[in-house]
């Protein structure tokens, strides 16, 4: 490696992705510009249907009083297979926001991770972060040069929430495969069993949630996709896998700590929760 | 066709280094040092925009002294270098020691081979983590590199002013202490510097991955209150016992 300097006509401005094409193209996958071409055939299909490679499954947002909460269950299936039982859909993007994926796992960590360099390296090439709009329409980018594999069964369908610190107040995105996004006013979810999360949510939200409700409804909105969904795992309390649930406030992301997760479940099973046959 | 005048080569070297000296003594010094709970880079900075230290990575901070546009592109260069070897590779194997290669490497590259060398010296900082010490790199105009464990000063003064750090440097001391001396000696006897014409930043040592921070506003005033109230007071520029 060598020092990456560029004279002044060439150079790739805070674009991580276009300094990557630039400097390390083997680095990134074809479908963001770097090395090698799509692959021949549809490898990832098994009868037309994306059965070979692990997907993951349900992801939800919601609007709270202090900002927004973001959860998602831990399975990925193969097809009828479970793949992974405890894997994570929610990431921090960067201080102040954090994005989930539902769809071909591969892809959808890859270009997580190409996301999260991507902000931080603008925020420090610049010297300032992105604004949320910004970062959403920089995630849309990413949807939309993935859309060749979307066609071949690969999809990977992001959600992408935020506390904008300009305008004092959570935000939603989602997007769809062409990379195509629009703002949510309250609440969103995608992934298989995003149906079933969302009526869930829409049933229970109301505007000014407090934390422990808002983590409350989503913990709920998960379980009934689960309930619904083979595709989307359930509260594991034999393993002790629960789903991932994050805030983003003011004050930045954070993840509510496994055993909190894990009392919300108890508590609404106490409830009642699950008794319905 | 004409010849143009032999100049011997020593004399070339030498002309290029006074150069390049006197291009970074036109400027502002600046100190790094180490405390309890990581590194303090303090450099003199009248601006609030145009910055002199900077974040390169989770435990990597960069500075500069001299040219502004000169040590800029160096930042910009190393932020790119660090996050693509950490997306190609892991973020645990980027490391300040090869970052500070590739500087020197280029800096003497410059130096021998292009017209004018670069008017800039850079100072490049890692927090230690799991029993490795905290590293300061010092890359001079002419790729000299060299690495410190307590501190180290750049820029036009810098001898005189290490000189009088040396002094009063000590082990394991708290930010305010290290922010009051490192302001002092920045200043030289003869000097004031006030909250508004310095730039802080720590690599602070803590849960963030993310360890650099600004230092400055309301929290810059209170640390150096803080250190000047501690005890800095009574012995004024002299040695602080230990």
């Amino acid at each position: 490696m060598s020092l990456p300097i560029f004279p002044p006509g060439a150079d790739p401005g805070p674009d991580f992705a276009a300094l990557l094409r630039r400097v390390e193209p083997a680095a990134l996958p074809w479908w963001l510009g770097g090395a090698g071409g799509p692959p021949e055939g549809a490898r990832g299909l098994r009868d037309g249907r994306p059965g070979h490679l692990p997907h993951g499954t349900t992801v939800v947002a919601l609007r709270f009083a202090d900002g927004v909460v973001m959860a998602g269950d831990r399975r990925a299936t193969e097809g009828n297979f479970i793949a992974h039982r405890s894997m994570e859909k929610v990431f921090p993007a960067d201080r102040h926001s954090a994005v989930a994926v539902a769809g071909a796992a591969g892809p959808a960590v890859e270009m997580v991770r190409l996301f999260q360099t991507q902000l931080e390296h603008y925020e420090k090439v610049e010297g300032v972060a992105l604004s949320l709009e910004g970062k959403a329409n920089q995630l849309g980018q990413m949807v939309r040069e993935h859309l060749p594999m979307a066609f071949q069964g690969l999809a990977v369908v992001p959600l992408f929430a935020g506390y904008d610190l300009r305008r004092q107040t959570g935000r939603i995105f989602t997007y769809d495969v062409t990379g195509g996004h629009y703002e949510e006013t309250d609440h969103a979810a995608t992934g298989s069993g995003g149906r079933d999360a969302r009526t869930t949510i829409k049933l229970g939200w109301r505007p000014g949630l407090s934390r422990a409700e808002a983590i409350e409804l989503a913990v709920r909105a998960l379980y009934n996709a689960a309930d619904e969904d083979a595709a989307t795992g359930g509260p594991d309390a034999v393993r002790g896998i629960y789903p991932v649930v994050a805030l983003v406030t003011a004050e930045g992301y954070s993840r509510v700590a496994e055993d909190e997760v894990a009392a919300r479940f108890a508590d609404l099973l106490a409830r009642g929760l699950g008794r319905e046959r | 066709m004409t010849m143009p005048f032999y100049v011997a080569p020593e004399q070339v070297m030498k002309d290029r280094a006074e150069y390049a000296q006197k291009g970074i003594a036109r400027g502002r010094s600046l100190v790094a040092t180490t405390y309890d709970q990581g590194i303090v880079i303090v450099a003199e900075n009248p601006s609030r925009s145009l910055h002199k230290v900077s974040e390169i990575y989770d435990r990597i901070a960069f500075a500069g002294v001299g040219k502004y546009n000169e040590f800029d592109q160096l930042r910009v260069a190393g932020v790119r270098h660090a996050d693509t070897k950490g997306y190609a590779f892991s973020r645990e194997d980027v490391d300040a020691r090869s970052l500070a290669n590739l500087y020197a490497q280029f800096l003497g590259n410059v130096f021998t081979h292009e017209m004018k060398p670069l008017e800039v010296e850079i100072l490049v900082a890692e927090l230690g983590d799991q029993g490795r010490a905290d590293q300061l790199y010092h890359v001079a105009y002419e790729g000299t590199i060299s690495d410190q464990d307590d501190f180290a000063v750049l820029g036009g003064d810098a001898e005189t002013i290490a000189e009088r750090f040396r002094t009063r440097f000590r082990r394991g001391w708290t930010l305010p202490e290290a922010l009051v001396a490192c302001v002092a000696e920045l200043a030289g006897p003869e000097r004031e510097l006030g909250p508004s014409d310095l730039e802080v930043a720590v690599l602070e040592r803590g849960a963030e991955r993310r360890a650099f921070r600004r230092v400055q506003g309301e929290e810059l005033a209170r640390l150096l209150e803080e250190g000047r109230a501690a005890g800095a007071g009574p012995a004024e520029g002299g040695p602080v016992d230990g």
